[in-house]
């Protein structure tokens, strides 16, 4: 099956030497990417390699220090708040936590973006939300309360509320992290179904490599802040870089290579050891 | 030697620079923050993003009818505790038949919208805060702003237009129990009765001493809802953070009220 076809002529994202910083430390740098239409694109990386800064950007959470994103054909930086707003309702994310609303019931949740963005009647943004709940196999648990639901319950959940106003462009931070393997495989195969459903283009960003060779069309690694690689799944899983095979290998980092620096290090981190052990 | 007195000092003087920046930028978030919600209740309709009714009316029901108990006992308690003092203290020249003059003034002016406020900053200023506290650190808010709804419409003004509503019917009420609860005390002690207390008060009591006090608590009702949404908003390091932050919000909101009181009075009154 191949997945590209030369219709996807348009991306749904474009990001062109991205650069960010927090206060003096450059968590980025000259990231540049693009997700076409329809595709998954699974950014991975490591803890500390940017790839929730840079979904923040995708988000226009964060502006950057430099750079372009564009969503959907339009420059995150030159929006009016009006057009930001319009845009938001094309696009759908999915938290890592949820992020689901605790004071509202599930069916709640999931009719939020329904009830604030367009004027349907309460009947049908019933019959939505629960087809939606359909969708991501939750039916019937509308009324609960996010609390009452388990982990995988709460993902699921937060995808059917990022997918209920039909987005052409769906973000999903860690979507199984912490879920236990059937879990993780269940929502994988749901991103799957969304994407080929309903022609959505995804993007995912996950330290989980399982998933990322079972969801990706292509993959873009990150590592301390820049693009390592941005290909397909084949072609990352043939790369020759040793630090793509590191991280594919789940190999640490190779030692320590300057001794004196570990030497000042740990000099410099003296005060950090805990006190009860040295004295008993 | 003197290379570590001057460290000091820098030391000192570069943490009071970053003090008051801070305090200035939070005076600006907050001024930025009224101007916004001002904002979404004027040209919400317009941009498509209404400020709804039943979230107002669901925080009015928390704020106002939830802490009718508490400003009820609290005022009563108040009136009767002024009455007390106010004819011990008028007894030492012999002029206790006056009391009512200070009691009717003074609640009316003072008392009813002080303990009003700090009785609303201390369970919704705080709550106020908790929760957007925890939205924030449970990426609620992000949640929010990624799905094209502000937070700011959706969940800071229904708390302001509730508390702005909420706060003056608080404080009439309290007026009115502080009133007849120092009645119960000055009316045997002064040997005459209700009926005449009451008659005493509504000719001593003009509107301008009501809409003082009145509008006093429509100053803190704003000072309240701000105080509490800044804080909440800028939580950062989980539970402690929010614990952290819900303190801060209860102490800066009942500064900010005596403080604001305080001005308010000297600018009216002299």
């Amino acid at each position: 099956m191949t997945r590209r076809s030369p219709k996807f002529i348009t991306n749904s994202v474009e990001v062109v030497n991205l650069n960010t910083h927090f206060g003096d430390r450059q968590i980025l740098h000259d990231v540049s990417l693009e997700v076409r239409k329809g595709e998954i694109m699974v950014i991975m990386g490591g803890s500390g390699s940017g790839k929730t800064t840079l979904l923040n950007h995708l988000l226009g959470l964060l502006s950057p220090s430099s750079g372009t994103v564009r969503i959907l054909d339009h420059d995150l930086g030159k929006l009016s708040p009006m057009e930001r707003q319009l845009l938001r309702t094309r696009t759908g994310v999915a938290f890592q936590s949820g992020a689901l609303f605790s004071s509202m019931s599930i069916g709640d949740n999931i009719a939020l973006p329904l009830r604030e963005h367009t004027g349907l009647d309460p009947t049908t943004i019933g019959i939505m939300t629960r087809l939606k709940l359909e969708v991501v196999s939750l039916a019937g648990f509308e009324d609960l309360k996010p609390a009452e639901l388990s982990g995988g319950m709460i993902k699921r959940a937060a995808l059917a509320r990022a997918i209920v106003m039909d987005p052409e462009l769906l973000f999903c931070d860690e979507p199984s992290a912490g879920l236990d393997p059937v879990v993780a495989a269940s929502i994988d195969d749901l991103i799957l179904r969304l994407r080929d459903a309903m022609g959505m283009s995804i993007v995912v960003v996950t330290h989980d490599l399982d998933s990322t060779f079972k969801i990706a069309d292509r993959i873009c690694v990150l590592d301390k802040g820049r693009v390592l690689a941005l290909d397909t799944v084949e072609a990352i899983r043939a790369s020759t870089d040793i630090r793509i095979q590191n991280l594919l290998n789940r190999r640490t980092e190779e030692a320590e290579p300057d001794p004196d620096a570990y030497l000042r290090r740990l000099l410099g981190d003296s005060s950090n050891q805990p006190d009860g052990i040295r004295r008993t | 030697m003197n290379g570590g007195g001057g460290k000091n000092l820098r030391d000192f003087l570069d943490r009071l620079g970053r003090w008051a920046a801070a305090g200035v930028a939070e005076f600006g978030f907050a001024a930025a923050l009224v101007g916004e919600c001002l904002f979404w209740l004027a040209m919400g309709r317009k941009r498509r993003q209404p400020v709804r009714l039943a979230p107002v009316m669901a925080q009015a029901m928390e704020i106002g009818i939830g802490a009718l108990p508490i400003v009820t006992v609290l005022s009563g308690t108040i009136g009767i505790m002024l009455a007390i003092q106010g004819i011990y203290s008028l007894k030492l020249f012999g002029a206790e038949s006056r009391v009512t003059l200070g009691v009717a003034m003074s609640t009316v002016r003072e008392f009813a919208p002080l303990i009003t406020g700090i009785l609303v900053a201390g369970r919704s200023g705080s709550a106020l805060a908790a929760r957007l506290g925890t939205m924030r650190i449970n990426q609620e808010i992000d949640a929010l702003t990624v799905m094209g709804v502000s937070p700011v419409r959706f969940l800071v003004v229904p708390a302001l237009v509730a508390m702005m509503v909420m706060l003056p019917c608080l404080t009439l009420w309290a007026d009115l129990v502080g009133l007849f609860a120092a009645g119960l005390y000055i009316a045997p002690q002064l040997g005459s009765t209700m009926g005449a207390y009451a008659d005493e008060v509504t000719s001593l009591v003009q509107m301008n001493d009501m809409l003082h006090g009145l509008a006093k608590s429509g100053i803190f009702a704003v000072l309240i809802t701000i105080v509490g949404v800044i804080n909440g908003a800028s939580v950062t390091g989980g539970a402690e953070g929010v614990g952290r932050m819900t303190t801060r919000s209860v102490v800066h909101a009942i500064s900010a009220i005596v403080i604001t009181d305080m001005i308010f009075v000297f600018m009216v009154t002299r």
